[in-house]
């Protein structure tokens, strides 16, 4: 597979497109449909696709193993320190009207940073399962 | 009306192509016919107006749940199953078809599809749409209430998906397969 | 009658589908097909919940002006999460399964019994 023509070509011009959507879907989902979540996954998607097209040694010199746990466990850390934060300000865990100076303000840069977090240990997870799957068959 | 009649085909499709995946035996076709399960489930939620659970099941059912299946299956090298048939098929059948009875007979008493004044309608739903705006300024109410509103659910499930994805990584992360492994092949090749 | 029958058929094929889900779960031996057996019943149980969040004639909880009816927005929320947590245990299982095959080398259920001289 790794030397087929049209699917490299076919991936190179589609890969940077589904990024975009990716992130557009995180950032535009308070807007629109969409949210960390689903940004997480559409983003590992395309890096799925890299793989299967370049292979695997490729795709973890891009996101190497040890950058992908790191990234897992600082998504939910981020989500875990927006609560502590939010204590710290003086509201509940996780109660976003204080970080911003109007509760609209605070709500707003609370739920960014939550998904942000969301996003990000989503679409690290799905490569480390996949990473994990791929790799195995490799002696 | 037309939303019913897209409705009712959808379902009877999944509910053919469960059939088909029950029936078939080559692991692989399964396989694809699970991706196109999934791509008729994200089409339902579309037309049910759930547009936010469409996207993820597209993203997730279609997308990386097939391909973690298929490399699973590259994996394990079987193609087919073994021993499709079951050995005593009436037993599963009977125990299959009486849960199913008192399933149906539990559903008599639900709020018909669609209906407005459904009890789950009327309790908390109201409020989020009321007050999402107000409080929180997202239009996206699906967003306010996982992110803000239900912000505990939400960090338990991701620290859920976080957790299976170190289980994951304990179980077959690392390239190298231990020496264990290479005795019982040659065993296999042996044998 | 008619009425009573299409206000329920969303419930009786979720009833349906979780039915086919737990048969390959209990009548199959291949544990592959369990897992995709263990995936229909899930899918299932997020038909039911959407189900219950349409309302007839109602927008996606998008707050828009000039629309007054949305569909229930709480489900969409449980069940949006519940998929991403359904892939990663799904996930647990087939790493499951590929451990399975390395220890056993097979994964058919009554082979491994077999083997185990358990049952």
């Amino acid at each position: 597979m790794t030397h087929n023509l049209i699917l490299r070509v076919i991936a190179k011009f589609l890969i940077p497109l589904i990024i975009v959507f990716a992130l557009y879907v995180q950032f535009h989902g308070d807007f629109g449909p969409g949210g960390g979540f689903q940004a997480g996954v559409i983003l590992s998607a395309a890096i799925i696709l890299y793989t299967l097209v370049f292979g695997l040694d490729a795709a973890e010199q891009i996101i190497p193993p040890t950058i992908l746990r790191l990234f897992a466990s600082m998504g939910v850390l981020l989500y875990i320190g927006v609560g502590v934060i939010t204590i710290f300000l003086g509201g509940n865990y996780l109660d976003y009207s204080v970080l911003g100076s109007t509760q609209i303000a605070g709500q707003h840069l609370g739920i960014l940073l939550v998904e942000l977090g969301v996003g990000i240990s989503v679409f690290s997870v799905m490569l480390i399962i996949f990473f994990s799957f791929a790799g195995r068959g490799k002696t | 009306m037309i939303d019913l009649v897209i409705n009712i085909s959808l379902l009877t499709f999944l509910a053919i192509t469960a059939v088909a995946i029950v029936r078939m035996t080559n692991l692989f076709a399964i396989i694809m016919l699970f991706g196109m399960f999934s791509l008729l489930t994200a089409a339902l939620f579309v037309v049910m107006d759930a547009v936010d659970v469409a996207f993820t099941e597209a993203a997730v059912g279609a997308g990386i749940s097939t391909v973690l299946m298929i490399t699973t299956l590259a994996l394990t090298k079987d193609q087919d199953e073994k021993h499709p048939g079951c050995h005593r098929p009436w037993l599963p059948l009977a125990v299959v078809i009486v849960t199913g009875a008192a399933l149906v007979y539990g559903t008599l008493d639900i709020p018909a599809f669609g209906d407005p004044d459904a009890p789950a309608q009327t309790h908390v739903a109201p409020y989020y749409l009321e007050k999402s705006i107000p409080e929180t300024g997202v239009p996206n109410v699906v967003t306010s209430v996982l992110a803000s509103y239900r912000g505990f659910d939400t960090l338990g499930e991701i620290v859920v998906v976080f957790t299976a994805g170190i289980a994951v990584l304990l179980l077959i992360g690392g390239r190298h397969s231990t020496s264990k492994n290479k005795k019982n092949k040659r065993e296999e090749n042996d044998a | 009658m008619m009425d009573f029958v299409l206000g329920h058929y969303n419930y009786w094929i979720a009833i349906f589908l979780m039915m086919v889900g737990f048969y390959t779960v209990i009548s199959r031996g291949n544990l592959v097909k369990k897992i995709i057996g263990l995936n229909i019943f899930q899918v299932s149980v997020f038909l039911l919940y959407i189900s219950i969040s349409t309302v007839q004639g109602g927008a996606a909880p998008i707050i828009t002006e000039g629309v007054a009816l949305y569909s229930n927005p709480l489900p969409h929320v449980l069940i949006l999460t519940a998929i991403v947590v359904g892939v990663a245990t799904t996930a647990l299982g087939l790493a499951l399964v590929v451990r399975i095959k390395e220890a056993y080398g097979t994964i058919e259920e009554d082979e491994i019994h077999e083997q185990d001289h358990s049952l």
